[in-house]
């Protein structure tokens, strides 16, 4: 296994606010990032990953546990011990760019290495080669405020790569580009990663984004780490239901658990095509994707078609079960028409236990904050 | 080397912040403190206390003499009225300039605003010489033409003083309107087009309710300006016997001598005029009770212009023979007079002479004066600029414990007259707690970084604002310190704002009278007292021609100020 570059352990930051009292926004982080990888901490607004992301940079201070960056403590309520963030030697890249508006595309993007007091030729060179690298050559003289969104980025990129920095931290930093922008810098990003070989920490909110990019993720809800996983293994083995619906496409259907017959909630005569998992309880949530439920003329549960909706590259159904509906998306080439009938059968769905009522509530007061 | 630096951040941790951000915080607190509360709670310990016992007679005494009576409610009387004509004659300069299609808009926009920038004491001098009950030049003019036996009109009451406050105060309503015209959202009232209004209708239902933050904010301008206004009441009112509560406390002091009664009396002067501040501040709030709408936006947009039609003209007119009246025919006297060989000759080519010029530009008194002034803009507005800057981003990036109280501080002297601080500076610096600055430079100097200081404040504060926190962390994950990130992006991000702050000041500064005319010794005359006393001592023609060198300073450096900004490179 590679060597660790960033470590969390036990770290807890806490705030009190005036308004909503003690709220923690990062509760008991542990986990590792190995040289090279790239990990996304993924979450929605309030989660604590930016938290996180800013304990990680040494923009606040953590109330307890300890980080390590390159095996050496950073931050550590133990030790009492706090290292400014310029001397974390990391790279960051943040949502707004956070480009000079006063310095030229050079001057930006050789802070860093004046600040180490580099030679000025080694200066000339390295960014050079950052410019380089980032599209940027011939930009050199031009200040941001003349540049495009993109552009803008591309300096921020090119100035945190400059000093070669180990870890990579982005902070939502391609949300303010417009959507094909987007994908492009997520392709060069990865492009740089594989040349110089520095260790990424994403922060974002946009699963789709995260799962392109990552080699794992971390989900995070309400300041509590959910789940560390790789993209294929949280899409298809979600440990709950906040992880499920979080990425991706997600149906939910409450069901009934009788002598070891599923069935949908509202309809306890026809039982599901389905054998209940082990230690069920009475009641429970199947959880599936809406691409994952196989719409057939006769096998499995027997029901029709309630609404269709032909989409660009799939066709949605909506179907009652029980006293639910489902949403059940196929290829074009499989049809029905609306009211004819139709079976649906379910392929490895996840089953949760039925969410506490009190949790929503608690997630509707962190988003106050 | 390893416990080396476990010392270090242990340092940094145990002051939960980094160390300069302390240093910052305790420097701002205690520089307030010295500068604006120590001079306010003498004056109030004065006013209050008697050989250390706490009492109201102080008060009372003077609220029992007629005269403090008078000039309390001349004081209320001209403040209410220059507030009620100036913000009526900004507010319609401001839609006529901003949204009409009057001729020559920019032209005049820019022409409007120099009023703000004329001194309103030599505007006041001008039109005593014009329209002196006496001696005026008009008057005389007028009474020879139309063989009156009395003068027809005279400057020297009231409604002379209140015309002239208007004429220079105005300009505090006009600009925020016009920029409030300027940014506000066009589509607001196209809608109400759409919905069926009439052109006048709109400006009653929409443009006018969605200016008043910006007609309350510079109508709050002009009444906390006229209530502790000096210059104009000073020089029109004493001949007549016309006070206000700051000529009031000018003419106690100067009467006593120096004395210390004298300044008591003064002192408890003072709390009656912070206290008729203070109730027209909340009878301001009270009547203009108005929330800020966010419909106004940042960008600048092209509004819809309303077709004067036949008015047109007329109204162009108008607006000429205003700005000939406040800003032309005051100038040309000022200068006129300054050229005329003794007061009271005909203004006529064969009268003029430069001897005026030749003599305050030998007499040592008058060019200390000019350097006097100098001297303190100059430092004022660096130190100021340092202080208002340092403040400001305590209170914004920094946010201590106690940011409210260090904000209400540094904004404090701002609402307090001149003549106050003033007399709270005195009963500081003049002994009593130690150190003695009266007759000095330094004591002036106090005063206008106290008076001065939340211009820069507010400017810095705006600028502070648009500096987003993640331009410093960037600054901070490429290796800089905090104090490096602080020097090579902040301060440059805001440099522009510090030095416009510092023209807010320098450009007040040089003309001040209210504060340096209780605070001079003999060496000490700035530019503003040095006219003030030359016209009191009856040399009409030296004053008005110092008062030109002094209009033509304010000009020049304005110039140079525009220049300068106008090729800043926009952040």
């Amino acid at each position: 296994m590679a060597q660790v570059q960033v470590q969390l352990t036990n770290v807890t930051k806490r705030f009190v606010t005036k308004t909503l009292g003690d709220i923690v926004a990062v509760d008991d982080f542990n986990f590792e990032v190995y040289e090279g990888e790239c990990f996304s901490i993924l979450g929605p607004s309030g989660c604590g990953k930016t938290t996180a992301l800013r304990m990680i940079a040494g923009f606040e201070d953590l109330t307890e546990g300890e980080i390590h960056l390159g095996g050496r403590p950073v931050s550590s309520s133990r030790k009492n011990l706090y290292v400014p963030p310029e001397e974390r030697d990391l790279g960051m890249v943040f949502q707004a760019f956070a480009v000079w508006p006063h310095k030229n595309v050079f001057e930006n993007v050789a802070y860093p290495l004046r600040i180490k007091k580099v030679q000025r030729a080694e200066i000339e060179r390295r960014v050079k080669e950052a410019l380089h690298h980032t599209s940027l050559t011939g930009l050199e003289k031009t200040y941001p405020s003349d540049l495009s969104g993109g552009q803008q980025q591309r300096i921020a990129l090119a100035r945190s790569i400059v000093t070669n920095p180990k870890v990579m931290l982005l902070d939502e930093p391609l949300s303010n580009l417009d959507p094909h922008l987007r994908e492009t810098m997520r392709f060069e990003l990865k492009e740089l990663q594989s040349k110089f070989g520095f260790t990424i920490i994403f922060v974002t909110h946009d699963q789709s984004e995260a799962m392109a990019i990552s080699d794992r993720m971390l989900v995070a809800d309400m300041g509590k780490i959910m789940q560390i996983d790789t993209p294929e293994n949280l899409y298809n083995r979600p440990i709950n239901r906040f992880v499920h619906s979080f990425l991706g496409e997600s149906t939910f259907l409450n069901v009934v658990i009788k002598d070891g017959k599923v069935y949908a909630k509202g309809d306890m005569e026809h039982p599901l095509d389905l054998e209940a998992p082990p230690n069920a309880e009475s009641e429970m949530i199947m959880a599936t994707r809406p691409n994952a439920i196989e719409l057939t003329a006769d096998k499995g549960y027997q029901t029709h078609v309630q609404t269709r909706i032909f989409l660009t590259d799939r066709t949605e159904y909506v179907v009652p079960i029980g006293n639910q509906t489902l949403k059940v998306q196929t290829p074009h080439r499989i049809t029905f028409a609306q009211g004819e009938s139709c079976s649906v059968r379910f392929v490895e769905p996840m089953w949760y236990p039925v969410e506490d009522p009190e949790a929503e509530k608690e997630r509707q007061r962190r988003q106050l904050i | 080397m390893i416990n080396l630096r476990r010392n270090k951040d242990l340092a940094a941790v145990e002051g939960r912040r980094i160390g300069l951000d302390n240093v910052m915080t305790a420097l701002a607190f205690v520089l307030l403190l010295v500068i604006v509360v120590i001079p306010i709670s003498m004056i109030i310990y004065n006013a209050f206390f008697h050989e250390g016992k706490f009492t109201f007679n102080l008060i009372v005494e003077q609220l029992t003499r007629s005269t403090t009576l008078s000039s309390m409610w001349n004081t209320i009387k001209i403040g209410g009225l220059v507030t009620l004509f100036g913000t009526i004659m900004g507010v319609f300069y401001a839609w006529l300039l901003g949204r009409s299609n009057i001729p020559g808009k920019k032209l005049m926009r820019s022409l409007f605003t120099i009023p703000y920038m004329f001194p309103p004491f030599l505007g006041a001098m001008a039109w005593d010489l014009l329209l002196n009950g006496r001696s005026g030049y008009l008057n005389r003019w007028m009474m020879q033409t139309f063989n009156l036996s009395s003068a027809p009109l005279n400057i020297n009451t009231i409604w002379g003083i209140v015309f002239v406050e208007v004429s220079y105060y105005f300009p505090f309503v006009f600009m925020q309107v016009v920029s409030a015209l300027e940014r506000m959202d066009p589509t607001l009232e196209e809608s109400a087009r759409i919905a069926g209004a009439k052109q006048g209708t709109v400006i009653r239902t929409i443009t006018l309710p969605l200016v008043v933050p910006a007609i309350s904010a510079g109508a709050l301008l002009i009444l906390i300006s006229s209530l502790a206004h000096f210059g104009v009441p000073a020089i029109l009112g004493f001949s007549q016997g016309i006070f206000t509560l700051p000529t009031r406390i000018f003419a106690v002091i100067s009467r006593s001598g120096g004395s210390f009664e004298g300044i008591r009396q003064a002192a408890a002067l003072s709390i009656l005029l912070v206290v008729v501040v203070a109730l027209a501040l909340l009878l301001q709030r009270k009547v203009l009770s108005s929330g800020g709408y966010d419909i106004i936006k940042g960008k600048s947009m092209r509004p819809t212009l309303i077709n004067l039609r036949g008015a047109r003209i007329p109204l162009f007119i108008l607006a000429l023979v205003t700005l000939a009246v406040i800003v032309m025919v005051p100038l040309i006297m000022i200068f006129l007079v300054g050229l005329v060989r003794a007061y009271g000759l005909p203004l006529i080519p064969a009268n003029f002479t430069l001897a005026n010029y030749t003599r305050i530009l030998t007499t040592s008194g008058t060019l200390d004066s000019i350097k006097n002034s100098l001297i303190l803009a100059i430092s004022a507005g660096i130190i100021s600029m340092t202080l208002g800057t340092l403040i400001a981003y305590v209170v914004q990036k920094i946010k201590p414990r106690g940011t409210g109280v260090l904000e209400i501080l540094s904004v404090l002297p701002y609402s307090i007259p001149g003549t106050v601080l003033a007399i709270g500076v005195i009963l500081a610096w003049s002994g009593s707690l130690g150190i003695n600055l009266y007759n000095t430079l330094w004591i002036i100097l106090v005063a206008y970084i106290a008076r001065y200081l939340s211009f820069s404040m507010k400017t810095s504060s705006a600028a502070l604002l648009q500096v987003h926190p993640s331009l410093e962390e960037a600054a901070r994950t490429c290796g800089a310190t905090h104090t490096e990130s602080l020097k090579d992006i902040t301060l440059p991000l805001i440099r522009p704002a510090m030095i416009s702050g510092f023209f807010l000041i320098f450009l007040p500064a040089m003309r001040e009278v209210t504060t340096s005319v209780l605070l001079y010794g003999p060496y000490t005359r700035t530019l503003g007292v040095q006219i003030y006393s030359l016209r009191d001592a009856g040399m009409m023609p030296q004053a008005a021609a110092l008062g030109s060198v002094a209009i033509v300073l304010i000009i020049v450096i304005n110039a140079i100020v525009n220049a300068i900004t106008a090729d800043r490179k926009g952040v």
